[in-house]
């Protein structure tokens, strides 16, 4: 794209008058252009501009007001809580004053209270396991398409990803009927005499490792099959041809190109697990305690918006390292594609 | 064509001559099946200790399956392969004493040009500090000494090339298959590592295999060639034998130029072989017999640089192998000009002529009437 | 490896039943005409029919696909042109932040989503007094945010594969950049944003967490109908629902896939009559 974008309009409105209009529309229009253009909001900058300016208001702003209101006070209010900025007439010297009041006891509260410091860990611990069993399950099965006869890959990437068409609830709703008593998986086992029907994993942390990986098995297996499908074989008989024995030549060839692929999916998986509501709620215990679920409770059922936001805060501070690994791989991803 | 064959050490015997020799490659009756297709249909080679042997074919001629059941990544569907005495058949590549070097060089990229080459060392085990020696070493053969630390993706077309023989040559194999090796360079760099290569060979005293599409690269650097067509072995021979004595009209074809003159045997003797050829619109007068019987139908191969263009008729002849014809087309080239020449029979002739002249001063141009003659020598008799 | 045999061939058939079996059971039950969903009892579609009676479950289901038509739209929108300006504009100023805020939401936990933009909605209204309270058009705002970083990611992949000297090209031929994106950039990534609309409609479709924390009273989307029945347990109605939803999907992806498996064909012979004509 030429670093002018959509100049040549500007310039042929300013050039002489369209007939039928009069001189002073189009010299107001050639003007609104050219400050347009002396702003970078036009052609090339509207381009940026548009999507930029929604994902600052709706996206960026809002953390900062999450963070303003994790340092205000609950109150039974609407809205619910304290506004830490206030604008004060001090009568006595007849002056405004600004006051800021910034309540830390929130944050106290996180950093005492054993429920959250325990729940953050408990979320983490959840998050980092179901990120290695889907690990476990998809290197294998990205391998193997990887691997597949070129016509088959592409379907057999489709039967990967179509169960990620269908509703995310449902697919978690599908497990209560096998993991509850007298489900699916208690009844098999029951008829083999391994367990009384009465048997459950439901409500147990096993079933929210099964629902989290089950979830987001598709989120793991794509940039691993990216990673491996664009994997030379001929890498592999380099490293035969060079004395390594097949598992060898995984080990130092295959493993190690494909880390982008293990380390992208890993992060697709385990980030936005560790925020997990509606996995832990449904499938798991009582005393299943992840941090999105505590968040939830907070600003539903306690209705206090300040500790849900210094949740949510905290939870990001935890989240930043990864999110931004995250990001790192994404954009040298981006690179390599485009050197190439 | 340019036949630029590396002038060989003459002291260098030609084993295959010597009854005695005993094969250091030995491919026995190979055929290798995809299913249906047969890429490799009963092939049997012999290749000496210390050869540079070409497998040259077109694609789809079997050349690079072969190689890589050499190298171990194919299973011969019959057959057996046997390297230094040792039947390799069954032996999966990282057991073999070979290395190969990919048409694609298939460089790690996650490694450092240095790890690249040390990566078959470290495979067997070997002392670090020995690794350090050898890597060294080689690298600096290939010159590449100065770019030990960089990545494969920051090297040019050349130096990859050169990392992956390093690589394929560090470990001192006992034979070492290259796959279309100068494939991916330009047409300079590709001279220049010719040479290179053959050097390279003659210094380590390593049996080299390559296979190639290129019958100039074929032609310049190996000592034998086995010329490969829909899986079978065609013709094997020195260079000059397939160049000069083309066993069948598809070799002669597929290297080098050549003008072909149908035409039926009118006399043999032992000593020459006479052919008449409408085509060519004379005689052919070839100076050694062919067991052909009068009246078969055959065909005479010419080389383009083997016919002399003249204006005057020439001297000796007497109206063998001499025709008349109109110059159509010339491309010069430089140290040579081609010509296409119309015979009056209809039959277009190409020829190569050196420009022992100026451009400005040569004695032809286009639509001139000349001569063509050539020796008795010249011609080669192809059954048909 | 050719064919499916060995280790590898048996971790991806249990991948495989691991990511069906279920679906496949949840469907099967939908026919069972006992109300404890995992006992069967004979077969039977009397869920289907009231299925088919649950107005609040209809409203839910149209307010959603009408929420998600829209949102997905704008989502194409804005994120094709942030996939246009990540992939062509080289560096620019704040290049990095804009890189950010679109990889972010790709991971970003719902929950934080959903409670920051509720926060964010709040304080507008009490700032400048829009949006007034929280319904559809909260929800599609939402739902456009985290959609369009997902439609930019693919428009943006699909740029870069794609060759630029086809854009310079065109420009070399006349066309000014304006008319360079519509008739040559806009056909050439089209494959990627129709497939944009679809995960932004199929996203929008499906978010139960950011639409819960962001509408308001009388707009429940069909996630959150689905969410409050199925906390009590399960229900012979949403294994009705679900094979309802899984076979639109099946029979949507299965057209989608022979259209494009045709088109695919006849360039394929188109080719070839074009190779064997020359």
């Amino acid at each position: 794209m030429s670093r002018n974008g959509f100049l040549p309009l500007g310039d042929r409105m300013s050039g002489g008058n369209p007939p039928g209009v009069p001189a002073f529309l189009s010299t107001a229009a050639a003007a609104v252009v050219a400050l347009l253009r002396r702003v970078g909001l036009w052609g090339r900058g509207l381009v940026i501009a548009a999507p930029y300016l929604w994902l600052f208001l709706f996206f960026l702003v809002p953390f900062l007001i999450v963070f303003r209101i994790s340092f205000s006070d609950a109150v039974i209010a609407q809205p619910p809580y304290s506004d830490i900025v206030q604008l004060l007439e001090d009568t006595d010297l007849e002056q405004w004053k600004l006051q800021i009041t910034l309540n830390l006891s929130t944050y106290l509260r996180l950093l005492t209270d054993d429920l959250y410091i325990y729940a953050y860990l408990s979320s983490l611990k959840m998050a980092a396991v179901s990120t290695l069993l889907c690990l476990l399950l998809g290197y294998p099965m990205a391998y193997a398409i990887a691997r597949a006869k070129p016509s088959m890959r592409g379907p057999l990437m489709m039967l990967i990803i179509l169960p990620f068409w269908t509703s995310f609830l449902i697919r978690v709703y599908a497990w209560i009927g096998i993991l509850k008593a007298n489900g699916v998986l208690a009844n098999m086992l029951g008829a083999v005499g391994l367990v009384d029907s009465n048997w459950e994993l439901l409500y147990s942390d096993v079933a929210v490792y099964i629902g989290i990986t089950y979830s987001y098995l598709p989120f793991m297996i794509l940039p691993l099959y990216a990673t491996l499908e664009k994997l030379d074989p001929v890498l592999l008989e380099a490293a035969a041809d060079l004395g390594c024995k097949p598992w060898e030549a995984f080990l130092k060839v295959t493993l190690p190109l494909s880390l982008p692929g293990i380390v992208a999916g890993s992060l697709l998986v385990f980030i936005p697990a560790v925020g997990e509501f509606v996995i832990p709620e449904l499938l798991g215990g009582p005393d299943t305690l992840m941090i999105g679920r505590v968040l939830w409770n907070e600003f539903f059922s306690n209705r206090d918006w300040p500790v849900a936001s210094a949740v949510a805060i905290a939870l990001l501070l935890f989240l930043v390292v990864p999110i931004m690994v995250f990001q790192y791989v994404q954009a040298r991803q981006q690179d390599g594609e485009e050197r190439r | 064509m340019a036949t630029a064959q590396v002038i060989r050490n003459p002291a260098r015997l030609e084993p295959w001559q010597d009854p005695k020799a005993v094969p250091y490659v030995r491919i026995e009756k190979v055929t290798k099946r995809f299913g249906d297709f047969v890429a490799v249909d009963d092939v049997s080679l012999s290749i000496y200790r210390n050869e540079f042997f070409a497998l040259l074919g077109g694609s789809g001629s079997g050349k690079t399956t072969l190689l890589r059941m050499l190298a171990g990544f194919e299973r011969p569907s019959e057959g057996r392969i046997f390297i230094d005495g040792v039947d390799m058949t069954e032996v999966p590549p990282y057991e073999r004493p070979v290395n190969m070097m990919f048409q694609s060089y298939a460089l790690f990229p996650h490694m450092s040009v240095e790890q690249n080459v040390a990566f078959g060392l470290k495979q067997d085990r070997m002392p670090a500090a020995q690794i350090r020696d050898r890597v060294a070493e080689m690298l600096a053969l290939v010159q590449l000494d100065r770019f030990a630390k960089r990545r494969p993706h920051q090297l040019s077309g050349g130096q990859r090339q050169r990392v992956a023989l390093a690589r394929a040559l560090v470990k001192r194999p006992k034979l070492l298959l290259l796959d279309e090796p100068l494939g991916a360079l330009d047409k300079r760099l590709r001279e220049k590592t010719q040479f290179e290569l053959v050097n390279l060979q003659e210094k380590l005293g390593i049996t080299f295999i390559v296979v190639t599409h290129d019958q100039e690269e074929a032609m310049t650097m190996s000592s034998r060639i086995a010329v490969m067509n829909q899986g079978y072995i065609v013709q094997t021979g020195t260079p000059t034998e397939v160049y000069e004595y083309p066993g069948s009209r598809f070799v002669a074809e597929f290297i080098g130029d050549v003008n072909m003159f149908e035409g039926r045997v009118v006399e043999d003797e032992p000593d020459h072989v006479l052919i008449r050829s409408d085509e060519a619109g004379c005689d052919l007068y070839i100076n050694h017999g062919v067991p052909m019987p009068i009246g078969t139908q055959v065909s005479v191969a010419v080389r383009p640089e083997k016919v002399l263009l003249s204006k005057d008729p020439p001297p000796d002849g007497g109206g063998r192998n001499a025709t008349r014809g109109i110059v159509r087309e010339i491309a010069y080239l430089g140290d040579a000009s081609i010509y296409i020449i119309q015979l009056h029979t209809g039959k277009t002739v190409r020829v190569t002529a050196p420009n022992v002249t100026r451009r400005v001063d040569m004695p032809l141009t286009w639509d001139d009437e000349v001569h063509l003659s050539w020796r008795p020598f010249a011609g080669v008799v192809l059954a048909q | 490896m050719k064919r499916f045999g060995g280790p590898l061939g048996w971790a991806l058939w249990f991948g495989y039943a691991f990511l069906y079996v279920p679906i496949f059971l949840l469907m099967l039950y939908s026919f069972n005409e006992n109300r404890l969903v995992t006992v069967w009892s004979g077969f039977s579609t009397k869920w289907y029919g009231e299925l088919l009676e649950n107005t609040q479950l209809l409203d839910a289901a149209y307010l959603s696909l009408k929420v998600a038509a829209i949102s997905a739209s704008f989502a194409v929108v804005l994120g094709t042109l942030a996939g246009l300006a990540l992939a062509r504009f080289g560096r620019f100023r704040g290049r990095m932040l804009f890189g950010g805020m679109i990889t972010a939401p790709l991971v970003m936990p719902e929950v934080i989503t959903g409670l920051s933009l509720l926060l964010l909605f709040v304080a507008l209204e009490g700032l400048v007094g829009w949006p007034d309270g929280r319904g559809v058009t909260t929800i599609t705002i939402a739902h456009t945010t985290f959609a369009m970083a997902y439609v930019a990611v693919i428009v943006q992949s699909r740029l870069s594969s794609m060759d630029d000297s086809l854009e310079e090209a065109a420009m070399d031929l006349g066309a000014r950049p304006a008319k360079v994106f519509f008739v040559i950039t806009l056909p050439i990534i089209s494959p990627a944003i129709v497939s944009g609309w679809l995960l932004a409609f199929t996203l929008s479709l499906d978010d139960l967490v950011i639409a819960s924390f962001v509408s308001g009273p009388g707009s429940t989307t069909l996630p959150m109908v689905i969410f409050s029945s199925v906390r009590l347990g399960v229900s012979p109605q949403i294994n009705a629902l679900a094979t309802v939803i899984v076979l639109l999907v099946a029979t949507g992806i299965f057209v989608a896939t022979l259209v494009l498996a045709r088109q695919e064909r006849q360039r394929k012979r188109d080719e070839q009559m074009a190779l064997q004509g020359g």
